[in-house]
């Protein structure tokens, strides 16, 4: 690995200082579990290393049926999935943070560091899609909100401006009546990266008989984390039958731009697609009627 | 010596010698060797599959401050004689061509590692990029790239007459193969492909080199046989044998992959260069690109049999790519191909085939699984057809004792039929299989095993304790194998035994552990060391009693003569220590005979129709072991042979591009099996005594890693209804195959 | 490149050591503190092999910097016995064979301590699950896996003691 100078700081002020100077060739540093790896690879040779372990905004996970959930951009996954609220309220979150590595890994990643590592198979990427979280980011001219579905933009590459950190997600308090469910397909039974992934959170009508908002979005099948407005948009008025359900996987497939690479085909991708859309729609809806699922 | 009841120790499941070192980190491996004053290697390698080296200027790396030594083939001694030291050297560090990406073409030594590898970026190396083939049946085309310009294909027919990737064809011919089809009431024919594996141990190659100021070159290195790399350094650098010690360490797991050198002959080029002792260490990318992985391979085979459920004919073409150099497994391939059956009428064909990957290396039983999963795929689609039982079928066709294979070889005391009557009475295969998509498959299995050089040395102590000393680098706990038996044949509890393993200075010359000889081979050379210390010390208590030696006895510990004369062995130990001379038993020994191993193993599936993911849910393992001298650890052999299966059958493969890049040299896309993945793999040891050895022992490693792939396959057959006919079987081949996806 | 100098516990003991950013714990335990215990598999977190306890949890220490410990206390292999003997860990991965040739070894007892230190009674499924992170290439995972219900039986059997 090259050279570089580590710093720590405990303020977004001085993280964003630190950030903003071309010179320092800085990038954010949290678990390190994709930054480390990747600049052995020599894919990124920053000239610092800036630790935001140590600044409060980013380590700090609040839960409340009143506010919803914010979650530092530093938290690691195991503390947020450890979380009894957040096991209670966002089971859909949990399911695609709980699979980012093994028990080791997700003592070190971030759902920050998932987002902005911004690789196309980024499991909880489509999870905070359908759950509507919002990225706040903190820069040389203050502070922003970014939706997720919109804050990657390429492989690798995401909304933040030079000397812009993100700070935090926020997820809205869930709506009545509403699940989440998030599927990758692997070959193994963990610490795979995911050949596809989908994403589906819907609510119902208080009766449950109707699908009042959907949303989908996968991984894996495009250059970036994939929202599909359409698909969702497609079960919004319907019942929840394993019909509508197919007509949504469609829709998704359709709009899958999947290539072929050493962990899977073209084919094999969208093929994928329709069956775990199907599968995480199946899942959202039982969440949605209260029951409890587990992998 | 055969009646078991008669073991004291052989049998049971002691605690390894070894076993605190290794729970508590204090095991020094190859690679946590650290001498003072010690410098860092850095490997350049070439980043294309084919090429022609056209310059090298090193000079940039020399001049960096802080560099100690650069070297590449020129700092090598020529070689014009032979061919195969040829390729060895050439392996070592490329000097006309790189034959594939990662291939050696110079070494840095440096202060820190992080210099030496900044200074091997330095090197300038120009290239002239050739076409490469990485695919077995694309490198036979007349229109291939041709690695080495100079080779002809060799067979019976002779040398061919124009350069070919084919280094070697083989025919074995018996009895009428168009009369045996011609007689078949079903005949069956498939064509499988089977990707490069490896053998995947954790620890890394690493060599650390010293020349001592009398020209005397120390190695401390991984290895699964000081006396190979002692061959092998000393054939490149043309030293004395006695100038060279090679320092076996712990081993991080090895499988066959540690009978090659790779980073002995670079740390002893560096270091003697650099005047510093030098560490080569290499990285986990490395280990992929440019250690001796397996083959991968193509099949033809067809396969007839009559309707009374006998076998009549088969047809079989192995290509297997050996990699850069030949000296690819096929001819094992064959031999596992048609060893477990009576083929009465068969022809088979073998092709080494050199590609551009690393030089093929051993791979637990090497060339074997692949083959079998060729073979007993069929063998499972002939009982289908004919309507038997899958156990049934194998027994009807079974060898025996004295039965001829197509490659010539006759068959020793065998156990395969007491495998497969062991698998058909155990309680995994009585126990019903319910659920859709699920299925229940069987493989059979044989491994020849091998004998081969060892060597032990016990030196009584004064206390009676015995200090045990052999060349076999233990790599799963073969010292406490050796000791028991030793303890067995000395008649003394294990604990006064005292194993360690020996440099090339200090012992007896012996063969790499591996092809399961070690408990077998080296236990043989341990009992007759052990009856030469008792031979040895009846002698010296005659003379000590003044009576015929004839009439000294030796049992449970006890030397006596008549009914007054005895001496424990610890006192007669302190006796001959305190005068008259230590006593020392020494065997080095050649074993020409080897018992071979069968493993029929059973596998529960159920595949995922949709995704094509197979989870199996329940797996065996039944094994003829001979007899097993240390239970606990024959299970775990055949635990892990299975698992190694398992990964080789599901997940792991090689992928390149068209470049011939290895697109997954990392342990995240080169999938090997996890905690997770497999279930606890139950195991069924089967105990039919080798006689030639003293306690009946078998070879117990290989065998099991053999049928796995074909036990999936058959039960992937009996869920989805469709055969897998490429290795791995991922879930994108099963989709193809069940025609959810095209292909 | 200046060197930075680390405080920090490691196995109990207070240390100090002079590394570079770009170190990892790994190398640094390894290199600089000589502790060989801790062993590189793959260098990307992807074996297990380096897994250490920092702060009492558990990390690849591949994937760590050296200079991020500073104030913190590690855990390696080295610190779990003491002159008593084995940790019951360490024991029972002795008496079960649930090692062969010992290099994930370490890792996997580290792992194991990680997972009974939260959860004193796994299921079979939830230590397969933990240990998906720790790669054994010998053993099939089985003799571990049984190391393990070893390990928990007996720290529990240890704990009821104390608590009666």
């Amino acid at each position: 690995m090259q050279p570089f100078v580590y710093q720590a700081p405990t303020s977004v002020g001085e993280a964003v200082a630190l950030l903003v100077d071309p010179a320092h060739r800085a990038r954010p540093f949290a678990g390190g579990t994709d930054l480390l790896v990747q600049m052995r690879r020599g894919l990124f040779m920053p000239g610092m290393l800036v630790d935001v372990k140590r600044i409060p905004e980013l380590n700090r996970l609040t839960c409340d049926s009143g506010a919803g959930l914010t979650l530092g951009a530093a938290v690691s996954c195991a503390w947020l999935c450890d979380h009894p609220s957040v096991q209670r309220a966002y089971p859909g979150l949990i399911d695609a943070a709980s699979r980012i590595g093994g028990a080791a890994i997700q003592r070190r990643a971030t759902l920050g560091g998932n987002l902005c590592n911004a690789a196309p198979s980024g499991d909880s990427i489509p999870a905070m899609i359908v759950l509507g979280a919002t990225a706040t980011i903190a820069g040389p001219q203050g502070t922003r909100s970014v939706p997720i579905a919109d804050f990657c933009t390429a492989p690798g590459k995401t909304v933040l401006g030079p000397g812009e950190l993100l700070i935090s997600i926020h997820f809205p308090v869930p709506a009545p009546h509403s699940g989440a469910r998030y599927l990758r397909f692997i070959p193994r039974g963990e610490m795979d990266i995911a050949v596809a992934g989908a994403g589906a959170w819907l609510a119902l009508s208080d009766d449950g008989s109707t699908i009042t908002a959907a949303r989908v979005a996968l991984s894996a099948v495009a250059p970036t984390p994939l929202f599909v407005e359409a698909a969702g948009a497609a079960l919004v008025g319907k019942t929840p039958t394993a019909e509508a359900f197919a007509e949504a996987a469609a829709i998704a497939q359709e709009a899958a731009r999947p290539i072929s690479d050493v962990r899977g085909t073209a084919a094999q991708r969208r093929h994928l697609v329709g069956v775990l859309t199907r599968r995480v729609l199946y899942g959202a809806l039982q969440r949605a009627q209260g029951e409890t699922i587990h992998d | 010596m055969n009646d078991s009841t008669k073991y004291n120790v052989v049998g049971t499941r002691l605690p390894r010698y070894d076993g605190a070192d290794k729970v508590t980190g204090a095991a020094i491996y190859g690679v946590d060797v650290r001498l003072p004053g010690m410098a860092y290697g850095f490997v350049l390698r070439s980043p294309h599959a084919h090429a022609r080296l056209l310059s090298m200027d090193v000079s940039r790396a020399e001049a960096l401050p802080g560099v100690y030594a650069v070297v590449t083939a020129a700092d090598l001694p020529p070689e014009t004689e032979d061919t195969w030291r040829q390729y060895a050297r050439d392996n070592t560090l490329a000097s006309d061509k790189v034959l594939y990406v990662g291939h050696p073409v110079a070494a840095v030594a440096a202060r820190t590692p992080a210099l030496a590898e900044e200074a091997a970026r330095l090197i300038a190396v120009e290239y002239e990029v050739l076409p490469a083939v990485t695919d077995v049946l694309e490198a036979l085309r007349d229109d291939a790239p041709i690695l080495h310009d100079d080779m002809r294909t060799q067979s019976l027919a002779g040398r061919g007459d124009k350069p070919s990737n084919v280094a070697s064809h083989f025919r074995q011919l018996k009895g009428d193969p168009a009369r045996g089809f011609a007689e078949a009431d079903v005949i069956v024919e498939r064509e499988f492909h089977t990707a490069t594996v490896h053998q995947g141990y954790i620890e890394s190659h690493a060599a650390t080199a010293v020349w001592g100021d009398d020209g005397v070159l120390t190695i401390y290195t991984t290895t699964q046989g000081s006396f190979s790399v002692r061959d092998h350094v000393v054939g490149l650098l043309r030293l004395p044998m006695s100038n060279v010690r090679i320092v076996p360490m712990e081993v991080g797991g090895a499988f066959g992959g540690k009978n090659s050198s790779y980073v002995d002959v670079v740390a002893a080029l560096l270091a003697r260069k650099a005047r510093h002792p030098v560490k080569v260490t290499m990285s986990r990318a490395d280990v992929f690109l440019a250690s001796g992985p397996s083959s991968g391979a193509v099949f033809r085979v067809k396969m007839g049999a009559k309707r009374d459920g006998h076998i009549t004919a088969l047809q079989a073409e192995l290509f297997y790519a050996a990699g850069a150099y030949p000296g690819s497994p096929v001819g094992s391939g064959a031999g596992v191909m048609c060893g477990p059956y009576v083929i009465p009428n068969g022809q088979v064909d073998g092709y080494d085939v050199v590609t551009n990957g690393p030089r093929v290396g051993s791979y637990r039983a090497p060339g074997g699984t692949p083959a079998n999963f060729a073979i007993e795929t069929l063998i499972d689609e002939l009982a289908e057809k004919l309507g038997l039982d899958p156990i049934e079928f194998r027994l009807r066709n079974h060898v025996r004792e004295g039965d001829t294979q197509i490659n010539g070889e006759t068959h020793g005391s065998i156990g395969g039929i007491e495998v497969l009557e062991a698998a058909r009475a155990c309680a995994h295969y009585n126990a019903p299989l319910t659920g859709s998509h699920r299925g229940r498959g069987v493989a059979h299995a044989y491994w020849g095993n091998w004998g081969g050089r060892s060597s032990c040395i016990l030196n009584v102590n004064g206390d009676g304790t015995v200090s045990l000393l052999t060349s076999s680098v233990d790599l799963s706990g073969t010292r406490t194998t050796i000791a028991m038996q030793a303890a067995e044949a000395l008649e003394l509890p294990p604990e006064w035994i005292k194993p360690n393993v020996g440099d090339t200075d200090s012992t007896g010359y012996a063969d790499v552990s591996a092809g399961s000889r070690t408990t077998y081979a080296t236990g043989i050379a341990a009992i007759k060391a052990a009856e030469s210390v008792i031979a040895q010390m009846r002698a010296r208590a005659a003379a000590l009693w003044d009576v015929p030696v004839e009439s000294v006895t030796y049992a449970h510990g006890v030397f006596a003569a008549g009914d007054e004369l005895r001496f424990t062995f610890a006192a007669l130990a302190r006796q001959v220590t305190e005068a008259g001379g230590a006593i020392t038993g020494v065997a080095n020994v050649d074993v020409p005979e080897w018992g071979a191993g069968f493993s029929t193993q059973i596998a529960d599936v159920e595949v995922d129709p949709e995704t094509g993911k197979v989870t199996l849910l329940r797996y065996t393992v039944v094994q003829d072991v001979g007899k097993a001298v240390h239970p606990a650890m024959v299970e775990g052999q055949m635990q892990g042979g299975a698992v190694q299966g398992i990964g080789w059958a599901l997940y792991e493969g090689y992928a390149y591009n068209d470049k011939g890049q290895m697109l997954n040299a990392n342990f995240l896309d080169y999938k090997m099996p996890t905690a997770l993945d497999v279930p606890g793999i139950e195991t069924v040891i089967v105990e039919v005594p080798y006689p030639p050895h003293p306690f009946g022992v078998r070879g117990v490693g290989e065998p099991p890693i053999v049928p796995p792939p074909a036990a999936i396959a058959n039960a992937i057959y009996r869920a989805v209804g469709v055969r897998p006919d490429h290795l791995p079987m991922t879930p994108a081949h099963l989709l193809e195959k069940l025609g959810v996806i095209g292909d | 490149m200046t060197k930075t100098l680390v405080s920090a516990t490691v196995n109990g003991e207070p240390v100090e050591f002079l590394c570079e950013p770009q170190q990892s714990l790994l190398e640094c335990l390894r290199d600089i503190l000589g502790l060989t215990g801790t062993k590189e598999g793959c260098n990307d977190g992807n074996c297990g092999a380096c897994s250490v306890l920092l702060d009492g949890q558990l990390v690849n220490s591949c994937l760590v910097l050296g200079v991020e410990i500073a104030g913190r206390a590690v855990t390696t292999v080295e610190g779990l016995a003491d002159w008593h003997g084995l940790h019951p860990i360490q024991q029972a991965f002795l008496d079960e064979d649930g090692f062969q040739c010992g290099f994930c070894t370490p890792g996997m007892i580290i792992a194991t301590k990680a997972l009974l230190d939260r959860q004193p009674d796994p299921t079979e499924e939830q230590i397969r699950t933990w240990l998906s992170g720790n790669l054994c290439r010998c053993t099939g995972y089985d003799k571990i896996v049984r190391a393990v219900q070893a390990a928990s039986r007996q720290l529990n059997a240890a704990s009821r003691e104390v608590e009666a």
